[in-house]
């Protein structure tokens, strides 16, 4: 067989073919990894990993033994470890090393250490070796000795893990109760003494009261103000009642390095034997975690526990910029479309329209901070909210300004996707409502905006996806790390839209860049990940397909 | 019309018609009308409000920057007569506070007189309680937020006060009492052990005491630190004393100013020269040099430390003003360095007041003009003759607003001042600034600090630098690999690839930055820093496997070739792809022992290069990430739009598809890859998540891809929450954002213009 020659192969352009076709390839390989690195990452970290025992030998001959979980392996030139000072023989070129997850930051320290694969023996995976969460220091990796029930062994050896999982439960039961409390019941005391602070104060800087009613007032106040003091008491009763309820059980484990400790109950937050799990009890345990992540609070300045007020402030963010981005990008689009006189001025103001699209989101920010935050919300504080002064109402980062910011910064996409929607509509139709004796705007709203309703849709979603995604405008207009209460709450006007919320961009950035301990928040990080790329991915598939579907539709009917 | 068919139908009589009647019809139709007119207001007031919604932030940016370029003025307020027993020629210093409701007049005589600035009226009078027979010889302030000032006598004794406003508000209403105070006893404190007259003094606030230093006329020197401490016993304050003597001045002292961190004392002598003593070892003092500070024949007629005592600003007799600070050369010894000239003023300079907290100050001359200037920038924001006599004492309130200038006619004028920006100029935010202890002129990007006596440098340039070299590196990535995909996937892809390639890099286009930034920051920076070479190895080896591939392909046989037709080499070349990228890692370890002593990032380091975890390589391939879906998008929509009838006709002449693609095709759609390329662009210079995650936001003013930088979005980001609203700082990340919109924007709008343009020939071929 005789080889193609390779100067004609190469004057026929197939190279610079291949080449292209490879920067196709790339590119897919890119997209897809990432997606792929994602979803595994951000899936994988709900799994329970097996508990690996291994003995390790430190360089001056003692052992000792490791347990915790193996997060990931690499390899070295050895020559870097020479340099770190570690003696390993001279004759290995490469060493791989594992990073394992030791927990226990509280008694070890370090959580994370990399140990050398040739100092390490042959792994081994007790079915006794347990994992508990904790509300506090991580992950407490060890092994269960007895229960103990106020300073009595109640449990031990068989017996000891099923009675472990029930007093888990019930301080978990307990916790829940606590949060309640703390959360709603003491949650709005607090609102409504709040109220009464701004309405006194507001009563002190309205000159024009009559004595009389303020003295009326004022009895009302206290009296107002005795009761929620008592309510308050109450509470604080129930609560104390609560933590010493929770606070009854304790449980002893030994730890990797021979160590006793106690662990009181009331600080777990769930305990699992990986290695004796079953395939179903690990899928249950999955899901258990995962809900938990979905629906949960966050615990440990954000690196564990749930991010769901992180999903509720975007969800919620996001709508109140779709109620206001709506109908004001299909006002604008049909002004731009229908009413507007076409012209050169007209065009220049649908390119520069269309380019804002293009501007950097922070100029969006900084516009929002500037003018939306310290010059119209400083002026609603003086207008409105007079008696909180020093401290700002709207004056100050929010749910509101964040919308509006957002508003913003998608009216283009709207704007755009209405008014290639528009444009999209057989004249055929138009001139055949008009000739039927309807005037323009009748037109306009009983057959042309209806007919574009789906492209108006298409913007929205592209708009809702845009805005999700979007982080860095948002870390000047109103989102902040944790935020002590929902948007949405019981208390009148049940939307507060002066409050600062959480976010799921803004939370992959500041617990993966922010945190203390980034290797503990990393898996987290990638779920949070995960659940962002999910979002936008759907929404952006609905646009798409939506997309799709209208062209197919006005190709028939305007051919 | 409509009436008189009514009219007809009511004519009739028999037939009763079923129609509204006229006037119903007419109500309907003018409800019609009023709705038709109601929608086209409705909507044009909505569409047009929305319009003017985003022009308002081109709007409101500008006039956040306007006021850094509104000019310095003064508005003189009130100029009135000093009472009869304030010298007006014969003033030390003058002071005011935040509110500029009282003044304090400190005269040679050993009097502080407090007036009400705005009126000359009296306030309050306190004489200094000194022995009797002894008269005050010299006085002078340290650094102007501890109100100190040091009186020398006439005996070699010095003494302290200070000046204290008490703000209380009694009946809401803000009343300000002036207090004068001896931090350090009313009693006055040797500091000549000889008790000879001092003819001059200089003060400063050091750690927890007070360095004062005096010099007789013969040029005889002391140093001494006075700390004020109470007795726990008694209750009483104690004053320690540590004198020290310093090598004796060659000429007749003018000026002396101590640094407060006890290492520099300067002395001004009637030569012209500074002395500049070395005080670290307060035993051991050193006289480093003696420096000609004027020009000759030429009196040094003024000098002041500036806030924070680092800078010196020296006032000739011929109206010339510099600044001079110590500036350490390579032995590390500091030598005191002419920085640069002011604008000089027409006659004498008698009176330097440095700011309260920025690096600028006023000056009064012997022509009644008064000046400010700002040091970093190098401005003179104001010159103006404020009175006919010569200016004897001037100061600006602790806020910058208010003037207060004193004349040798024993006047006092009162003049309101706006001077809010005067440390811009276009040369310290574009060019190379000279700032206070550093070597020589430099481009440097610091805007804020812990201490008070900081120096804002606020040059723009490393920032621009670094957006330019952010959007350069992931440009670089983005290019090849964008418009060669758009190439391939409008050309010669076969449609059912197409359609499932095109969503899949649309979606990529929507995937939130911080996602990207996050990986970038988090997984592709310690991998890369781990598999140094891989990275390399794969961007060299990845065409040349290609290559080889598509040349093995082409010497299959047919039978095998043909089962996957033209249009799906993609599919092929993916498993390559992912081979030789697992080959690289692999063997990133072997190839790093083999060729570099094996670590990569020791070698770079060796070989003299700055090796960042986050660095321009990283951010350049995660940006490169982002805006690739950009390009191709914009890219393959031109090449795919490109007429049929073109590239059939070349065809039919014979041409390859290459051929076609390269004679045909790229010229015709390379205006549209233009565009597609500057709104890339436009998008990498505005991406802010990914250069804040995978970068480590210093600001350099270097290329070095193995380095990182910090951009302009990056950097109001990071500083604009903690901003305080209207300062210098604030306008200028507004100037910068607007920098930004305006760059975009511009852009935007020439790519948009070429892509109308394209479309317009593409419908006339």
């Amino acid at each position: 067989m005789s080889l193609v020659n390779i100067k004609t192969w190469s004057k026929s352009g197939a190279p610079w073919i291949w080449l292209n076709a490879g920067a196709v390839a790339a590119s897919m390989v890119m997209v897809l990894g990432l997606l792929l690195l994602i979803a595994v990452r951000g899936f994988g970290h709900f799994w329970p990993h097996d508990l690996m025992e291994v003995d390790v030998t430190s360089p001056d001959g003692t052992v000792q033994r490791v347990l915790g979980e193996l997060v990931r392996s690499e390899e070295l030139p050895a020559s870097v470890l020479h340099d770190a000072g570690v003696q390993i023989p001279r004759d290995i070129l490469t060493v791989e090393r594992h990073l394992i997850k030791q927990g226990n930051r509280d008694t070890l320290g370090r959580d994370f250490v990399w140990y050398l694969a040739p100092r390490m023996g042959e792994p081994s995976y007790p079915v006794n070796a347990m994992v508990l969460e904790r509300r506090e220091w991580g992950n407490l990796y060890g092994y269960p000795l007895e229960l103990k029930e106020g300073g009595q062994t109640v449990a031990q050896g068989e017996a000891l893990w099923p009675a472990l999982l029930a007093r888990i439960e019930r301080a978990n039961d307990i916790h829940d109760e606590i949060r309640r409390i703390e959360r709603q019941d003491i949650g709005k005391v607090n609102f409504r003494m709040e109220g009464l602070r701004l309405d006194e104060r507001r009563m002190a800087l309205d000159p024009n009261m009559p004595a009389a009613e303020v003295a009326q007032r004022k009895a009302q106040m206290a009296a107002e103000r005795a009761e929620l003091d008592a309510e308050y008491a109450r509470l604080a009763e129930q609560l104390e009642v609560l933590y010493r309820d929770v606070k009854r059980d304790t449980l002893v484990a030994e730890l990797m390095d021979g160590r006793k400790v106690n662990v009181p109950v009331a600080n777990i937050v769930r305990a699992s034997q990986p290695n004796a799990m079953s395939l179903f009890a690990k899928i249950g345990y999955y899901f258990d975690r995962f809900g938990e992540f979905v629906g949960g609070y966050p615990r440990e300045a954000n690196t564990e526990g749930g991010i769901f007020p992180a999903i509720f402030g975007t969800v919620t963010m996001v709508m109140v910029m779709s109620i206001i981005v709506t109908p004001f990008g299909i006002l604008a689009a049909i002004y731009l479309r229908e009413y507007a006189k076409q012209g050169p001025l007209l065009r220049l103001i649908r390119v520069s329209v269309y380019n804002l699209a293009g501007v950097p989101s922070i100029v969006f920010g900084v516009f929002g901070l500037g003018f939306f935050v310290y010059f119209l919300g400083g002026s609603i504080d003086e207008l409105f909210y007079p008696e909180a002064l020093p401290s700002p109402t709207f004056g100050t980062p929010g749910l509101f300004w964040a919308s509006l910011t957002l508003a913003l910064l998608t009216l283009p996409v709207v704007i755009v996707a209405t008014e290639e929607g528009l444009a999209r509509i057989p004249s055929t139709i138009r001139m055949g409502s008009l000739a039927l004796g309807a005037t323009k705007a009748e037109t306009l709203w009983k057959v042309v905006v209806p007919l574009s309703t789906p492209a108006m849709m298409t913007g929205l979603i592209l708009a809702i996806a845009r805005a999700a995604g979007e982080v860095a405008p948002l870390m000047l207009v109103g989102v902040v790390k944790l935020a002590p209460t929902l948007p949405i709450d019981g208390n009148l006007p049940f939307i507060h839209m002066e409050r600062k919320i959480m976010h799921l961009g803004f939370h992959i950035y500041d617990v993966g860049f922010q945190s203390p301990n980034v290797e503990a928040a990393r898996p987290l990080v990638y779920a949070t990940a995960l659940t962002l790329v999910i979002l936008i991915v759907i929404l952006n598939l609905a646009a798409i397909s939506i997309r799709n579907h209208l062209r197919e539709k006005y190709r028939s009917e305007s051919d | 019309m409509t009436n008189t068919v009514a009219k007809a139908a009511s004519g009739d009589g028999a037939r009763v018609s079923l129609l509204p009647s006229g006037e119903q019809r007419a109500r309907l139709r003018r409800w019609r009308y009023a709705k038709d007119r109601i929608s086209r207001y409705g909507v044009a007031i909505g569409g047009l409000g929305v319009v003017v919604a985003l022009a308002l932030i081109f709007v409101y940016l500008f006039y956040e920057v306007f006021p850094m370029l509104r000019p310095a003025d003064v508005t003189p307020v009130s100029a009135y007569a000093l009472p009869a027993d304030v010298r007006g020629d014969q003033v030390v210093d003058l002071a005011t506070e935040r509110y500029t409701e009282v003044a304090g007049v400190y005269g040679r005589d050993g009097s502080v007189t407090f007036l009400n600035p705005r009126n000359g009226e009296l306030l309050k009078r306190v004489d200094l309680p000194l022995p009797a027979g002894v008269a005050v010889t010299s006085g002078a302030p340290a650094e102007a937020k501890y109100g100190l000032l040091a009186h020398g006598l006439s005996d070699g004794r010095v003494l302290v006060t200070q000046h204290e406003y008490t703000v209380t508000y009694p009946d809401d209403v803000r009343h300000t009492e002036p207090e004068i105070t001896y931090p350090l006893g009313d009693q006055p404190l040797m500091l000549d052990e000889q008790g000879a007259p001092l003819a001059v003094v200089g003060i400063q606030a050091v750690g927890e005491g007070y360095a004062l230093a005096g010099a007789t006329a013969d040029g005889r020197l002391t140093l001494a630190i006075y700390s004020a401490a109470v007795s726990f016993m008694t209750g009483e304050v104690e004053i320690k004393r540590e004198a020290y003597s310093l090598p004796p001045l060659a000429g007749r002292p003018t000026h002396i100013l101590i640094n407060k961190n006890m290492r520099n004392l300067f002395v001004a002598d009637a030569a012209g020269y500074i002395t500049h003593y070395d005080i670290v070892d307060p035993d051991e003092p050193r006289l480093l040099e003696r420096v000609h500070a004027v020009a000759d024949g030429v009196t040094i007629a003024a000098m002041r430390y500036l806030s924070g005592t680092v800078s010196i600003i020296v006032g000739g007799s011929d109206g010339s003003l510099a600044q001079w600070f110590p500036v350490r050369d390579e032995q590390n010894a500091y030598h005191l360095t002419h920085i640069r000239d002011f604008e000089r003023h027409p006659a004498a300079i008698t009176f330097i007041a440095p700011e309260y907290a920025r690096k600028g100050f006023v000056v009064g001359d012997a022509s009644g003009h008064v000046g400010a200037h700002f040091t970093t920038s190098g401005r003179t924001v104001l010159l103006e003759q404020v009175s006919d006599a010569a200016i004897t004492g001037v100061t600006m309130s602790p806020v910058n607003d208010t003037l207060l200038v004193t004349d040798a006619a024993g006047r006092m004028h009162f003049l309101n001042l706006y001077n809010e920006h005067p440390e811009i100029s276009l040369k310290a935010l574009w060019g190379k600034v000279w700032y206070e202890n550093r070597a020589g002129e430099e481009y440097v990007w610091q805007a804020s600090s812990g201490s008070d006596d900081f120096e804002p440098k606020l040059s723009l340039t490393p920032l621009t630098l670094g957006t330019i070299k952010a959007a350069f590196f992931a440009m670089v990535f983005a290019i090849p690999l964008a418009i060669m995909g758009a190439l391939y996937s409008a050309y010669f892809m076969t449609a059912r690839l197409r359609g499932f390639v095109k969503p899949s890099i649309e979606i990529m286009e929507a995937l939130p930055t911080v996602i990207l930034g996050f990986l970038a920051g988090l997984w592709l920076a310690p991998f890369m820093e781990n598999n140094l070479p891989a990275v390399f190895s794969i961007l060299l080896l990845m065409p040349i496997a290609m290559l080889v591939v598509a040349y093995g392909w082409a010497n299959l046989p047919a039978r095998l070739r043909l089962l996957v037709p033209p249009g799906w080499e993609v599919v092929i070349l993916m498993p390559v792809i992912l081979l030789v990228g697992w080959l690289c890692v692999v063997m990133s370890p072997s190839v790093e022992v083999w060729f570099f002593n094996g670590s990569m990032r020791q070698w770079l380091t060796d070989v003299g290069i700055t090796y960042d975890q986050r660095n321009a390589l990283v951010v350049g391939i995660a940006m490169g990430f982002a805006v690739i879906p950009t390009i191709f998008s914009i890219a393959e929509d031109a090449i795919f739009t490109v007429p049929r009838h073109l590239t059939q006709g070349s065809l039919a002449l014979g041409a390859t598809p290459w051929q076609t693609m390269v004679g045909v095709v790229l010229p015709t759609a390379s205006p549209g890859i233009f565009a597609a390329v500057m709104m890339g662009f436009g998008r990498a210079v505005g991406e802010t998540m990914i250069v804040l995650m995978a970068t480590g936001n210093s600001p350099v003013m270097n290329f070095n891809i193995f380095e990182g930088m910090r951009t302009l979005s990056a950097n109001i980001a990071v500083e604009l929450p903690e901003t305080p609203l209207g300062s210098t700082h604030f306008r200028v990340l507004f100037l910068a954002a607007l920098v930004l919109l305006v760059l975009t924007f511009v852009m935007n709008t020439a790519a948009e213009i070429v892509r109308q343009r394209l479309r317009k020939r593409y419908s006339t071929l």
